[in-house]
């Protein structure tokens, strides 16, 4: 009966549902912690967090990202320290959308948001500069023409985005682990992920 | 006897441009049937492996096939710089050219109940087919041979070893399975008495065993060379689990390897066709054709028989397509030792049991004693070639020990 039973399973499939997302059309939600293009985050005076110290492209594996730092003007400065990141430039032609770069940044100025689907016609539109990635005055990314940003993808795109804890602690439960941020404050902690009772709680 | 009425007469201008329009109808039937059936496929085993298939080409991805044929034509036709251009250029032909011809025998209408399946068109006696020759369904069988040279040329031409293995492996199969298929065929022809494909279908159209089963030869055969005949057909075709010509994981795609473009359009086209056509033979043959009951009201008789005939291919055509969402591939000795070692004995035991048993009732003997008779000797013909078959594994297998 093996074979006629084969048939018998082909055959019981056809008044199954399928769990097909019709793509384009509807698209599926996506994981909280999805790599995906970055942002460059400011505080919520409006200053810009990077300071140009050039972790993040110590620390690319692709070398797609390139930084210079300069000393912040005295009469007007961009980021609260010393310096500030002068260029700063994504080759997302290059990126591997790792987050080795969320994890290196020492003040949270780079994470990523959860838009991946984007595209480009030509090699300069593919290298996004600072004036591409630094989040608006309302703390939200830039939406760029070839971009396909859906409700839902540009929220949460902060520090609350990191991979792992401060200082490698897995025990971050209920711990504000980030600092503040334009146009959101600072963010409320993030749950627990060990499926355990008390992980309810906090933004998920 | 046998024959279009039409043509029986003298042929005239309008006979010639009957003919002309049911060449017509059947090409266009043929290509519009290709195009849907590829659609069906796609969207059937889809179904039966749990996807969703072709949804984006109009509704339900019926154009699917249409926009893979028009993105096939604008492809840049490439011939390999060590590929026989010449024959190159002909297998495609070769494969799809077959399969139009032995689709032009097969009835696709009329009513065979009461009227013999003569139809009337344009005031002219006819036949709902293209061609109704003498030769009947031996031309289905040449057809299928010949089909198979485009296969093997493809394969032989291309200059290259994937598609060489293919086209060695397309002869191998279809020299086992020919004979499977043309003795499968002959009970049909005992049973009818006629090669002609129409006679076949007005033989079965009368009345059945205990006037409930219909009068068709797969029962009237006995199930044997219909099942026979089905198993050839699909290895003939090509089709899974018979489907080493186009193995792809061993094969990179099988003679079609080098071709692109509309050329390998063809092949997909003719692989279609085959299919089609030879559900649509298996259905004139063994399953009564468009022959079926003709009730309602008299504008329905003529649209009747089509509907039958599409319903019962129909069935083929899910099958085949179920069967390759099923079974996996067979082995190459498994494929050999079924076609030689099970069909062709099968189908040639089978054809002289109803051989004996049809001279026993013309001669008017004793059906009992020629049933005992001859299924007793039927037996010592199994028994011995079982044995033979396996005698020959024995040392084999002790030379392994």
């Amino acid at each position: 009966m093996g074979v006629l039973g084969g048939f018998a399973v082909t055959f019981k499939k056809l008044f199954e549902d399928r769990s097909t997302t019709p793509y384009p059309e509807q698209k599926r939600e996506k994981a909280p912690r999805t790599h995906g293009r970055h942002v460059l985050n400011r505080y919520e005076d409006g200053m810009e967090k990077c300071i140009g110290c050039e972790l993040c492209a110590g620390v690319c594996p692709a070398r797609c990202i390139y930084v210079r730092g300069a000393e912040n003007p005295i009469d007007d400065p961009v980021s609260p320290g010393e310096r500030y990141g002068y260029v700063y430039e994504i080759n997302y032609l290059r990126c591997i959308h790792c987050d080795l770069c969320v994890e290196a940044c020492p003040t949270e100025a780079i994470t990523e948001s959860k838009l991946f689907e984007f595209s480009f016609t030509n090699r300069d539109d593919a290298i996004y500069t600072k004036a591409e990635l630094v989040v608006d005055d309302q703390g939200l990314p830039k939406h760029l023409p070839w971009e396909d940003w859906r409700p839902g993808e540009e929220v949460n795109t902060s520090a609350w985005m990191r991979a792992t804890s401060p200082g490698g602690s897995a025990d971050y439960v209920g711990k504000v682990a980030w600092t503040a941020e334009l146009g959101f404050g600072v963010r409320a902690p993030e749950a627990g992920q060990r499926g355990e009772a008390s992980d309810t709680g906090g933004e998920a | 006897m046998f024959g279009d009425p039409l043509l029986a007469g003298d042929i005239g201008l309008a006979e010639v441009l009957i003919v002309l329009f049911k060449a017509a109808i059947t090409f266009g039937i043929m290509l519009g049937s290709v195009i849907l059936m590829i659609w069906f496929e796609r969207k059937v085993i889809a179904d039966l492996q749990n996807r969703v298939g072709p949804n984006q080409a109009g509704p339900w991805g019926l154009l699917q096939t249409l926009a893979d044929g028009i993105k096939l034509i604008f492809k840049q036709d490439l011939v390999p710089s060590k590929a026989d251009r010449f024959m190159f250029a002909l297998a495609p032909l070769l494969a799809m050219v077959p399969a139009f011809i032995s689709f032009a025998i097969v009835p696709l209408g009329g009513n065979f109940q009461d009227k013999g399946g003569v139809v009337s068109w344009f005031g002219h006696d006819t036949y709902f087919q293209l061609a109704d020759p003498p030769i009947g369904f031996l031309l289905l069988l040449a057809m299928s041979s010949v089909a198979v040279y485009g296969t093997m040329l493809a394969g032989w031409s291309s200059g290259s070893k994937y598609p060489l293995l293919s086209g060695i492996r397309a002869t191998a199969q279809a020299i086992s399975y020919e004979a499977a298929l043309a003795l499968s065929l002959v009970s049909v022809l005992l049973i009818s008495g006629s090669l002609s494909t129409h006679d076949i279908v007005v033989k079965q159209a009368g009345e059945g065993f205990l006037g409930f089963f219909p009068n068709w030869n797969i029962i009237v055969t006995g199930i044997v060379p219909f099942v026979v005949f089905l198993i050839a057909a699909t290895a003939e075709l090509g089709r899974t689990p018979f489907d080493l010509i186009e193995a792809e994981q061993e094969l990179t795609g099988g003679y079609n390897t080098e071709y692109s473009s509309i050329r390998f359009g063809h092949f997909y086209l003719a692989e279609y066709m085959n299919l089609i056509t030879m559900s649509s033979i298996m259905v004139t043959l063994f399953l009564g054709g468009p022959a079926g009951p003709i009730f309602g009201p008299s504008i329905l008789h003529p649209v009747l028989p089509v509907v039958w005939f599409v319903l019962k291919v129909l069935m083929f055509l899910f099958a085949a397509v179920w069967a390759r969402a099923t079974l996996p591939r067979l082995r190459y000795d498994q494929l050999m030792d079924l076609g030689w070692k099970a069909l062709i004995p099968i189908a040639l035991g089978w054809v002289l049991l109803l051989a004996a048993l049809q001279v026993g009732n013309d001669q008017n003997w004793n059906m009992g004693l020629v049933m005992v008779v001859s299924l007793g000797v039927l037996f010592v013909g199994a028994f011995l070639l079982f044995s033979a078959l396996s005698a020959s594994r024995q040392p084999e297998l002790e030379e392994v020990i």
